[in-house]
């Protein structure tokens, strides 16, 4: 068990760099630990536990902004925000059922890790939220970048950066996100019986019309079963869905007109706001993929990749390899578990990511698999030694979450 | 002008005509420019104060060119500025006595539309307005749209994060930018992104955009583009009092409401703007409201009722509602006219760009009124209401001695107002050489020192644009010391567990 320091605030943090700069000691960056087993296992000597950073600074519903430290439970904020009718856009998801726990992400870990949600595809990721913080580098310096207002050009913008390093450039210590209002309503229109390729296309015509949908989701047969909303569950067919969002009038506009687009993709059938929230927030948190606690679990990747030849990249993973897919993101997100494999089928899927576009993170594997194969893809050579450039101007003795997406980074 | 760029390098002087011809091998026919007159276009961009002839321009049209110059400066220590069309307000572009002008606008191709992941993939130099025409007969459009883009280039958005009206419901360049090829310093080739989404390790594309030709030139840009929406509508609506109207915004947006456009103008600004266009804008008000909505009809219409009741619950003077996509884009035409409309009632002004937490406006509106009486020079705002970005048109002759030193010297008073209420330097238009020694104003020198820490990892030997930006130069072995106290107790008082 390796040994955890608890700060209270930023300047203690500053001193637990500063420490472990001292004494050559490396340090694993830990919130609520909701995504400690996601990456390259820790190779660091002691964890430096930031759940002390907590609390909510600013809030400003009518500016769309809102402040907290870094460790700031999400659900803390959800609440709050969703208490005035807001909410955080990007549709960040729980790690917690394909990880297989039950401890909340923290805001600053959420950014950290950039992964947004079905909505994504309408109003960006997290990174995309995301306009300022002050965080401590691997100098053992504080420094802050961005600001509280969503039009600001002013320096790098550094914010892009610190979302999806993975902790491996500075802590976060404080952050301040855009904050949007929540929509009134929501529908949904369900395809059934879809195969792969023809759910693409019918999420790629939904898209290019003008009916602004805010989630393109299909689940092949057999994973609808596992979604945990009866009305899905029962069909035991492929589900595409497709989710119209905004105020009522508008809504019930798009529906009946998106409806007319996808006739001939089949028979449709609407979802109300309750199933339709239960569907979406499954969809996010790749809940067909759940951990059920017992045993290993299949490894399971998340693939961002062109959207249009997302279920060419499946059928070319498929004929390898033992899989299972969730296509989001109007098929430009793959959800993928893998089975017989030693390595995760790290080799095919890099293979196809490689030749289509796109990246593939592993996101669950024993940790034996995640030590040896690429959790984050590979880097050809010069962007690889531009990425160990850019970690040593912030973590030039590497102290920080060493080795967590890349070995020697 | 008080300016002070790096000195000319004298031995890179002294080898002008080596680097000429250098160059020419590389870039051949006209893409190399080293006559005086013609260099004159390149002097200076849309910040006209400044003006400096490069040491030569050079033009390539590919990225097999650009690689080759790079790499030849790189090697030889030979500073570069890149250069869009040349509209930076910031002097982003301002060349170097000693330095290569990197012209992209020859990059003017769109190399492929893809509707069927929604994305375009153009060359740098190809306009903003370019991209959208090219795909507006299937009925999208690119969102961004800076008030310069007939002319402005993509590249150029990209290297500035360049917004416009309707970037408070679609975003600025960066959320709209999926992937680049980039060219390096060194000459090195990466690809940054493409047509998926997000990047797969550090978020570089991200860092590029908005780093004002520091980091790397680039050389195609893949964009998002979007359907258009089936219709807009403006309402405009004028306010006794620049507080009755920042209350309209406010609850507009506390309604849940993220309108496609909300501009908001001052007295002066109307008065110009009425005399110069005739929209029909009331003259009685203190501040005028444009709020658009756009979307399928009947989200507009519902949109467009409860934005006007809203209105008119803030005691508006005045409210109408556009009836036709003509009365429409008349509302539209005084805004977009705000500038040369100042222009005419003043022999120069000087166009600033802070952003403000949007319910601080009237405290800031207070002040520069205060400020204006004090530098005895008069002021007119345009106002991105929905995003707090303010565009302060300072009104000076620049042939009455002392004056425009006086409109600077204004100008940072505004921006370092800007910072005070918790805002920033600049929204849209960037640092450059312009906003570049503020920068302490909001930034210690720990950030600006990580700030270029990241540049050194692009860009060590500084040669990408120097002087634009960061208010000191520091070279990179220097910010990469690090003093490490060996034997302190850490942290008393830290559970430990």
């Amino acid at each position: 068990m390796t040994d955890a320091i608890k700060a209270r605030d930023a300047k203690d943090v500053e001193q637990a760099v500063q420490w472990a700069l001292a004494e050559g000691k490396t340090l694993e960056l830990m919130g609520a630990g909701s995504k400690r087993a996601i990456g390259r296992p820790s190779q660091t000597d002691i964890s430096l536990d930031l759940c002390g950073l907590s609390g909510i600074s600013l809030y400003e519903p009518q500016e769309l902004v809102l402040s907290a430290k870094a460790a700031t439970p999400l659900a803390e904020i959800e609440a709050l925000v969703a208490s005035k009718g807001q909410q955080l856009a990007f549709e960040p998801m729980d790690c917690g059922p394909i990880l297989g726990h039950s401890s909340g992400a923290t805001l600053g870990g959420t950014l950290a890790a950039n992964l947004s949600g079905p909505r994504r595809i309408k109003a960006g990721a997290a990174r995309d939220h995301f306009l300022g913080f002050t965080a401590v580098s691997g100098r053992g310096e504080s420094f802050k970048s961005g600001g509280r207002v969503v039009k600001n050009v002013t320096g790098y913008d550094l914010c892009k950066l610190m979302a999806g390093s993975w902790g491996t450039l500075a802590a976060l210590t404080e952050v301040t996100i855009k904050i949007l209002p929540a929509p009134e309503t929501e529908e949904t229109i369900l395809l059934r019986g879809l195969a792969p390729e023809r759910a693409v296309a019918a999420m790629t015509a939904a898209m290019a019309s003008a009916a602004d949908v805010s989630g393109a989701a299909h689940l092949p047969r057999g994973l609808t079963a596992r979604i945990p909303v009866r009305e899905i569950a029962g069909a035991a067919d492929a589900v595409t869905a497709l989710r119209l969002e905004g105020f009522a009038p508008s809504v019930a506009y798009r529906a009946h007109s998106l409806e007319t687009l996808v006739k001939s993709f089949g028979e449709s059938a609407r979802a109300g706001p309750v199933v339709s929230r239960a569907l979406w927030q499954a969809i996010r948190d790749a809940a067909p993929f759940a951990s059920s606690g017992e045993g290993p679990q299949r490894p399971l990747w998340r693939i961002s990749t062109v959207a249009s030849r997302g279920a060419e990249l499946a059928a070319t993973v498929a004929k390898a390899l033992d899989s299972e897919v969730l296509f989001d993101w109007s098929g430009g997100l793959l959800w993928l578990s893998v089975g017989g494999t030693d390595d995760a089928g790290a080799a095919v899927i890099g293979r196809a990511v490689a030749q289509i576009g796109g990246h593939a993170t592993l996101m669950r594997a024993s940790s034996g698999v995640r030590a040896a194969v690429a959790v984050f893809s590979a880097q050809d050579p010069v962007l690889g030694a531009l990425t160990r450039r850019v970690k040593e101007g912030f973590d030039p003795k590497r102290v920080l979450n060493p080795g967590r997406m890349w070995a020697g980074v | 002008m008080s300016l002070s760029l790096p000195a000319p390098d004298a031995s890179v002087l002294a080898r002008r005509a080596q680097i000429v011809a250098a160059l020419r091998a590389i870039v051949p026919g006209e893409g190399v420019i080293a006559g005086e007159r013609e260099m004159r276009p390149y002097e200076c961009d849309g910040l006209t104060a400044y003006r400096q002839l490069p040491m030569v321009v050079v033009l390539p049209d590919t990225a097999a060119q650009v690689s080759r110059v790079l790499k030849f400066c790189h090697e030889h220590g030979i500073k570069v500025v890149p250069r869009g069309a040349g509209t930076s307000l910031s002097g982003g572009a301002l060349p170097l006595a000693d330095g290569i002008l990197l012209g992209m606008a020859k990059f003017n191709r769109i190399r492929e539309i893809d509707f069927e992941n929604r994305v375009a993939v153009v060359e740098p130099g190809v306009t903003n307005l370019a991209v959208t025409q090219a795909v507006e007969h299937a009925g999208f459009y690119y969102a961004p749209d800076p008030s310069s883009q007939i002319a402005c280039t993509i590249g150029g958005n990209v290297a500035e994060n360049s917004g416009g009206v309707h970037c408070l419901k679609y975003g600025l360049t960066t959320n709209n930018v999926l992937g680049c090829e980039l060219v390096l310093i060194d000459g090195e080739i990466i690809r940054l992104g493409g047509k998926h989404l997000d990047a797969g390790g550090y978020d570089l594309l991200g860092v590029i955009t908005g780093s004002e030709g520091l980091l790397g030139v680039v050389t195609e840009i893949t964009v998002r583009i979007l359907k258009k929406p089936e219709r807009a509508r403006a309402v405009l609506v004028g306010f006794a009092s620049a507080e009755n109207a920042g209350e309209c915004v406010s609850k507009i947006i506390a309604a849940g409401i993220i309108p496609a456009g909300m501009e908001m103008m001052d007295r002066p600004a109307i008065h110009a703007v009425e005399q110069f266009v005739h929209a029909g804008y009331p003259l009685d008000v203190e501040a005028l409201l444009i709020v658009e909505a756009d979307g399928p009809q009947p989200e507009v219409d519902h949109l467009i009722g409860r934005i006007s009741s809203i209105a008119n619950s803030c005691a508006a003077v005045t409210c109408r509602i556009s009836n036709s996509e003509e009365e429409r884009l008349l509302f539209w035409a005084g805004r977009k006219a705000a500038f040369p409309a100042v222009g005419r009632i003043s022999p120069d002004y000087y166009c600033m760009d802070g952003t403000i937490p949007r319910a601080r406006l009237p405290q800031v509106l207070g002040r520069m009124r205060e400020l204006s009486a004090e530098y005895g020079l008069g002021i007119a705002n345009v106002f991105h209401a929905g995003d707090g970005n303010l565009h302060p048109l300072i009104l000076y002759d620049a042939n009455k001695p002392g004056e425009l030193e006086r409109a600077e010297k204004f100008g940072a008073d505004i921006l370092k107002l800007c910072v005070e209420v918790g805002g920033v330097l600049t929204g849209e238009h960037g640092v450059g050489v312009e906003k570049r020694d503020l920068m302490p104003v909001m930034f210690s020198e720990i950030d600006l020192a990580q700030q270029q820490r990241l540049k050194c990892a692009f860009d060590a030997k500084g040669l990408l644009n120097p002087g634009k930006v960061f208010p000191t130069l520091h070279r990179c072995a220097e910010l990469g010391r690090m003093h490490v106290h060996a034997g302190r107790v850490p942290f008393p008082g830290i559970e430990r567990f």
